[in-house]
């Protein structure tokens, strides 16, 4: 455990009394949960992993619902492993959100302040103000049956930030929400998140709501952390076959104008989706097709001139981590990249269709 | 079951369109007579009994039988004290049946077998358990009475005791059941708000689980009501302390029997209107 944490970024091992700083053991049966964290106040870290990979067991240990059975947990300095759930200072998201079936969205989200001692009026007067931050002022008195999954989403995170809790933890966000509302509740989510000062722990399964939301991410397998860092970094050298398949995606921001997203002073990508503003563009590797020289007959939207720096295999596939005017990782067939005799160094040609890039408001 | 169910059920055995197969009902894909003569017997050997009461009743003087005060005190009793042993199997019972949903203590399959037991004993054996506990020489009646001057037995009190004995264990069997039922997620999410456990269990638990305490309770109050072995055993049959109307109806029927069918119309009818009043909230959930 000592080497991951040795191989978190600096400034995390510095600031060792602001934040979270865990070693989370908990062992159940024939299952072993070994969990080292270091999360920064500010930071958003991702726990990302398959079904059963121990993250929300990680993410219950962390709010006190599940006994560590040895390790420790300190939350700005303060040892919280005795500490009961009620008395720490963590704000749960729950995945089916959980919110009282009996009681108003106000109530709701009045629960928590109530319970922490204040009067039944200031922790109305607080939810309201938290349920109009996040949009909801218009919702205040309906069931939770009446509202929305995106306005449940919101309601949950309004409850668990309204007891101004120093270490917010979400399991799987955005995982009840069907596709659509996904897109816009994630955009949110992300400037809840950004303003945020204290420190966010999310679980999830979907590598791009990992990467649009968490600064960090940390990988789980069976109740272990193979690989952490930042989202590109782990998209460029993944470290097992899983995390490569896992977290094999392209991700860029930008300023879109219709059809055309332009990433910074550089490049542009062009994609499906017709937006403005600022935006996430993805395109997983595998739609990326490489040539040695300047295709003709393609048409010189996304069409980018890059540079291999390295060429990992990833089971029965190839992935080549290209720099140039785009940075992007591409994965090819063993034979594709023979053929291109891709090398450190190499010069080739990039392209990905438009219909397979995408882009979510940001 | 609502008729619609029933119907369905029945396409279901007779294997094909419901009206048709079911009216025709005979040969290889109807419903084979095996089963349904004793069905019928069965619904009958339930059925006939109540309609005799009706049959029977003494329709044209039930108005003075029923106007009678000694029916009035009975039933008065019977109200008062099946509503106080809801209430006190509510009191103590709701938290017993917390206690063996949440808890998990060496021994709580045997305190639950405990608790259900009253559900099976015969309540004439309740009633001299009790007598044996709570009377006057009992072990515990011993201290109440020298200690507060208290005695329960063949008193009104002693009715609620002995009524709540019986009903409890319904009461704690059901809530007990919506409590399993009901997902114990809410009172981690309370948890993590800053709630204590009894703060979970007050403002979450309790509202989540009310529909399944009040079909309990319903069920509790009905036993109580009809409640006789371990009332009489226990408390007596004095009219007007703890003359309740099962014993007054037993009286009557070796002195006056149309009296008694008078006084059993009335608890037939105070059944009826609780299955109705029960039956949207109830029994559809079962």
């Amino acid at each position: 455990m000592t080497d991951l944490r040795g191989s978190a970024p600096a400034h995390h091992a510095a600031a060792s009394e602001e934040g979270l700083d865990a070693h989370l053991v908990v062992e159940r049966g024939t299952f072993r949960l070994d969990v080292a964290l270091r999360v920064a106040p500010g930071e958003v870290v991702a726990l990302l992993g398959p079904n059963g990979a121990g993250k929300t067991t990680a993410l219950r240990a962390l709010a006190g619902l599940t006994p560590l059975t040895g390790g420790r947990l300190r939350l700005d300095g303060t040892a919280l492993e005795r500490t009961p759930p009620e008395s720490r200072p963590v704000g749960v998201v729950f995945q089916d959100y959980l919110l009282f079936p009996h009681l108003s969205a106000l109530d709701n989200v009045a629960f928590g302040p109530r319970c922490r001692g204040a009067s039944k009026a200031a922790a109305r007067a607080t939810a309201a103000e938290w349920l109009d931050r996040l949009g909801l002022a218009a919702h205040a008195g309906s069931r939770p049956r009446r509202l929305s999954g995106g306005q449940a989403q919101r309601v949950a995170v309004a409850r668990a930030l309204a007891t101004r809790p120093r270490l917010l933890l979400l399991d799987e966000p955005l995982a009840a929400l069907d596709a659509r509302t996904r897109l816009e509740v994630r955009a949110q989510l992300r400037r809840h998140l950004a303003e945020f000062e204290a420190v966010a722990v999310l679980v999830t399964h979907d590598p791009l709501d990992a990467m649009v939301l968490a600064d960090r991410l940390v990988v789980v397998e069976d109740g272990r952390v193979v690989q952490e860092g930042v989202p590109s970094d782990i998209a460029r050298h993944p470290r097992t076959d899983y995390i490569a398949q896992l977290v094999g995606l392209n991700l860029y921001r930008g300023e879109a104008q219709g059809h055309v997203v332009r990433l910074g002073a550089g490049p542009s990508v062009t994609t499906t989706e017709a937006l403005s503003g600022p935006v996430f563009v993805a395109f997983p590797p595998s739609s990326v097709t490489l040539y040695r020289d300047r295709p003709t007959g393609v048409s010189a939207r996304n069409l980018w001139r890059c540079e291999v720096v390295g060429v990992e295999t990833h089971g029965d596939r190839i992935r080549a981590d290209l720099t140039g005017e785009l940075p992007l990782v591409a994965d090819l067939t063993t034979v594709g990249a023979a053929e291109l005799e891709l090398h450190p160094g190499a010069t080739v040609w990039a392209t990905v269709k438009a219909t397979q890039t995408h882009a979510y408001p940001v | 079951m609502t008729p619609t169910d029933d119907r369905s059920g029945a396409a279901v055995l007779a294997g094909g369109p419901a009206p048709r197969s079911v009216r025709k009902g005979r040969g290889g894909r109807g419903v084979p007579l095996p089963l349904l003569v004793p069905a019928l017997i069965g619904l009958a050997f339930l059925v006939v009994p109540l309609l005799a009461l009706l049959v029977r009743a003494p329709w044209r003087s039930l108005p003075d039988l029923l106007t009678s005060a000694e029916v009035w005190q009975a039933l008065r009793l019977s109200l008062v004290c099946a509503t106080a042993a809801t209430a006190v199997s509510l009191v103590v019972g709701v938290p017993l049946a917390w206690l063996l949903a949440r808890v998990e203590f060496p021994g709580r399959g045997l305190v639950r077998a405990l608790v259900t037991l009253p559900l099976v004993l015969p309540p004439v054996v309740g009633g001299v358990a009790l007598l044996m506990a709570l009377g006057r020489n009992g072990i515990v009646g011993k201290w109440l009475d020298a200690w507060f001057g208290v005695t329960l037995p063949f008193t009104t009190a002693g009715v609620v005791v002995a009524e709540a004995f019986v009903a409890m264990p319904f009461l704690v069997i059901s809530v007990e059941g919506t409590l399993r039922a009901a997902d114990p997620r809410y009172e981690e999410a309370a948890a993590t708000l800053g709630a204590s456990r009894f703060t979970a269990f007050r403002r979450v638990t309790l509202p989540l689980i009310a529909p399944g305490i009040a079909a309990g309770a319903v069920l509790a109050w009905a036993r109580a009501l009809g409640e006789f072995g371990a009332t009489i055993t226990f408390a007596g049959n004095f009219p007007g302390s703890t003359q309740t109307m099962p014993l007054a109806v037993y009286l009557a029927l070796q002195s006056d029997p149309e009296a008694a069918v008078a006084l059993s119309l009335v608890l037939l009818a105070v059944s009826v209107a609780v299955l109705a009043g029960l039956r949207d909230r109830w029994m559809r959930a079962a």
